[in-house]
């Protein structure tokens, strides 16, 4: 008893050292010399400044942009610090209120196309850096609209974007909303 | 459903399939004490640690001793853990300079990560250091999967062993589970990870500039409505990938950050999904192989994986099937699926993965006791929902934890070993061993201990006020939170319906003492089961020998799960997650 609690204590502290320490800097280190742009979280500058991460989406309302997902991460939505869902369950009156109200707003805004579930959900991290092609085809014609511009340039601009199924087979096709929405205004600059 | 979302799922099981072999094996090998390609790196390292620490590894230990060094271990480490989650505003690493958790937080996520649950009642982003991360959670990710798989090794000694005392040297399965199992495969998929994009740094959090500044009402403490502009995202930082490997290969399933694997920065890919699931099962299913091996009956140990991936391709069709048809209350939008969307119940899932991989992966985290999520289980539909319930209430044994999942699963090979002796009418016999009132005695004893911690506490809570307090989602659906909670608790899978308010003074010490006593309580008649075998004499197989190794076997052995489970807990199912699908589709909202 009392030599397995002396052995179970220096386990602790020598396996502490090894995998608790060691193990994570090791790591750190060759990811900062092999990948350091991936390890430090995929930043995009812009004119010198930080203006996001290309794997977080961020809350766009402005009617010449894509709209992101609505998110429960924050009272803005993708705040990193309060990553999460709104974990409504599919029977609370709280989220078909939410997407009824959502889906009139987008209905007056697009009455000719079908209104893609995605578009009018909360995602699991509230910091879903996608929407799905079919949502980013469905605010074409508004960004067109807002910006003076044929739908045809705006609909090229969504192709480039539009990234397919990883290896042809794995996950769901995906717009990302920021990166789209970056290269509309180095494109056509809102006036 | 798709068919593209199918051929996922079936590639999947395939890739487990195939590395199930050259993972038992290994396995096999390592604990055996053969030698391994690792040897010339890891074993001066394990001469190192047994120095160090006082271990002679060619001690060999009763069953009672390997206990005691097992609990000892757990008890020094857990405190080791709590110390650190107290004290961490004066620990290095810590640049956002969060302060130290209060007590009963402390004890909840120290004895959660002890035991291999990591139930989260914390938020990491706001929460924890980097130290207390890696040094504390991260840590614990990986020697409470080595006591795991050390508990399912010395019951597989039990079973291959005739007229021992011994069961092996718990000091020594534990140290060869950490140098020759996890780290190694740890060290190249973390590394994997960050060049897909999970991130790994010691920095301060950066502050980037939103391109489209948002103006928002917010209601202040007196009550009125001001706006606030907001311009700017906060971007965290932390050595991610190291934690988030050994999350998944551990079965752990404690998240860096509050959304889990369904961040970006944890789980950036379809690809990076694809490996975090492999990795939860691999060592689970490798186990199988390295039963049938240490054993010698390899057809054993397939018909055990034979009852484990029958039960996984029947679970992960209803939440696929029960996902895809997405949630019938909500009119004018489009939810089928199509080349430009996944369609389907979509709240809190991710477009990444889509309705496929989101089901995919609530299935595997659950049959294991991993915990961690790709979408949110809380916004499931109610039988999609159901699934996961159901997974941990079969004990996890479906591949199950690492080592956890194969000792939890011998049990009721045991039980439908002895349910089969009943029938023929003969004393039952598994692999040349007697099964004698002792053994199912403690095999019922492991069983009955998890299904009343279950229930317990969930009743409970469903009747006092402060229990009641963490409910978020009205109707029949509080209860399936409540359920869901202790369930996951004291089956160690560390998911949550995660919009209830866990971070109570109730629940963080109920939850915690539900994940110590869900974990070490069946581990003792578990190790007795094991020691009682290892003493047994070997009889000769005769006609009346109830074979273990056919597809009529594994049949039972799913009878046995889907039963026992089924009787236990159909009461509290049909008022939860089945109330709230029959009145779903009545058109009924809460």
């Amino acid at each position: 008893m009392k030599k397995n609690l002396l052995t179970a204590i220096w386990m602790t502290l020598v396996t502490t050292l090894l995998l608790g320490i060691v193990y994570p800097l090791v790591v750190t280190g060759i990811a900062q010399i092999l990948f350091p742009r991936q390890a430090n979280g995929d930043l995009i500058h812009n004119n010198g400044k930080i203006v996001g991460s290309e794997l977080l989406g961020q809350p766009f309302s402005s009617s010449g942009y894509f709209v992101s997902r609505p998110s429960a991460a924050g009272p803005a939505g993708y705040d990193p610090l309060q990553s999460g869902g709104s974990n409504y369950a599919a029977t609370n009156k709280a989220l078909i209120d939410r997407v009824s109200a959502d889906v009139a707003k987008l209905r007056a805004e697009n009455p000719s196309a079908p209104i893609p579930i995605d578009l009018v959900t909360a995602s699991a991290s509230g910091l879903d850096p996608d929407i799905s092609p079919a949502s980013a085809a469905f605010q074409v014609p508004r960004v067109a609209r807002e910006r003076g511009l044929s739908e045809v340039a705006i609909r090229a601009l969504v192709k480039k974007h539009t990234q397919g199924r990883e290896l042809g087979f794995l996950g769901e096709p995906r717009v990302n909303v920021l990166e789209l929405n970056l290269d509309l205004d180095a494109h056509y600059p809102m006036h | 459903m798709t068919a593209n979302g199918w051929f996922q799922i079936t590639l999947f099981l395939l890739i487990i399939l195939a590395i199930t072999k050259p993972f038992g094996v290994y396995m096999a090998r390592v604990f055996t004490g053969e030698k391994t390609f690792l040897d010339p790196v890891a074993r001066p390292i394990e001469r190192l640690i047994y120095h160090l620490t006082g271990v002679d590894e060619t001690h060999e230990m009763h069953w009672t001793e390997y206990t005691i060094a097992m609990l000892l271990f757990s008890v020094v480490s857990m405190i080791l853990l709590y110390l650190i989650l107290r004290t961490q505003q004066w620990l290095p690493l810590n640049p956002q300079k969060f302060g130290a958790l209060p007590p009963d937080l402390a004890f909840n996520t120290a004895a959660s990560f002890t035991t291999n649950t990591n139930w989260q009642a914390y938020s990491g982003e706001t929460t924890m250091s980097y130290f207390s991360q890696m040094a504390g959670l991260a840590y614990h990710n990986f020697v409470s999967a080595a006591t795991g798989i050390a508990i399912a090794i010395a019951f597989v000694r039990g079973i291959a062993r005739r007229e021992k005392e011994t069961i092996g040297n718990f000091w020594v399965d534990f140290t060869r589970s950490c140098l020759w199992v996890l780290l190694p495969v740890c060290l190249v998929v973390a590394l994997f990870f960050v060049s897909q994009g999970t991130i790994q740094n010691f920095k301060p959090y950066v502050t980037s500039h939103l391109v489209d500044p948002q103006t928002i009402n917010v209601t202040g403490a007196d009550g009125k409505t001001a706006s606030q502009l907001i311009s700017t995202q906060v971007i965290p930082g932390g050595p991610v990938a190291s934690q988030e490997a050994i999350k998944m290969y551990g079965t752990n399933g404690g998240g860096f950050f509050n959304a889990n694997s369904a961040h970006p920065f944890e789980n950036p890919t379809p690809l990076t999904d694809f490996v975090q699931i492999i990795l939860i099962f691999a060592i689970a299913s490798g186990l199988t192989y390295t039963l049938g091996r240490m054993t010698g009956s390899q057809r054993h140990g397939w018909a055990v994986w034979g009852a484990m991936a029958f039960l996984f391709v029947v679970c992960v069709f209803f939440a696929y099937r029960a996902e895809a048809r997405g949630n019938p209350l909500l009119h004018g939008v489009s939810q089928t699926a199509s080349a430009s969307q996944s369609g389907g119940n979509m709240e809190g899932k991710e477009v990444r993965y889509g309705i496929a991989d989101s089901a995919l992966f609530a299935t595997v985290t659950t049959d294991a006791s991993c915990g961690a999520i790709n979408a949110q289980h809380d916004s499931f539909t109610p039988l999609g929902g159901l699934i996961p319930l159901v997974n941990m209430m079969f004990g996890e044994v479906v591949f199950g934890g690492v080592g956890a999942g194969l000792y939890g699963m011998l049990v009721f090979v045991v039980l439908a070993v002895f349910i089969a002796g009943l029938m023929v009418g003969r004393t039952p016999e598994y692999l040349g061993k007697k099964i004698e009132a002792y053994d199912v005695k403690m095999a019922m004893l492991s069983v009955l201990i998890f299904s009343f911690l279950t229930l317990i506490f969930t009743a409970i809570s469903v009747i006092t006020t402060f229990g009641k307090a963490a409910i978020t989602n009205p109707g029949p659906h509080g209860l399936s939170q409540i359920l869901y909670a202790y369930v996951s608790t004291a089956a160690n899978n560390g998911s949550a319906f995660s919009g209830g308010n866990w971070n109570s003074l109730w629940y963080n010490i109920s939850t915690g003492f539900n994940t110590l006593l869900g974990r070490f309580l069946p581990v003792i008649p578990i190790l007795a089961l094991a020691g009682n075998l290892a003493r047994k004499k070997i009889v000769p197989e005769s006609a009346g020998t109830f074979p273990v190794t056919t597809p009529l076997f594994a049949s039972l052995l799913v009878g046995v799960v889907v039963i026992v489970s089924a009787l236990t807990f159909f009461p509290a199912l049909s008022l939860g997650p089945i109330l709230e699908h029959l009145l779903m589709n009545a058109g009924k909202v809460f």
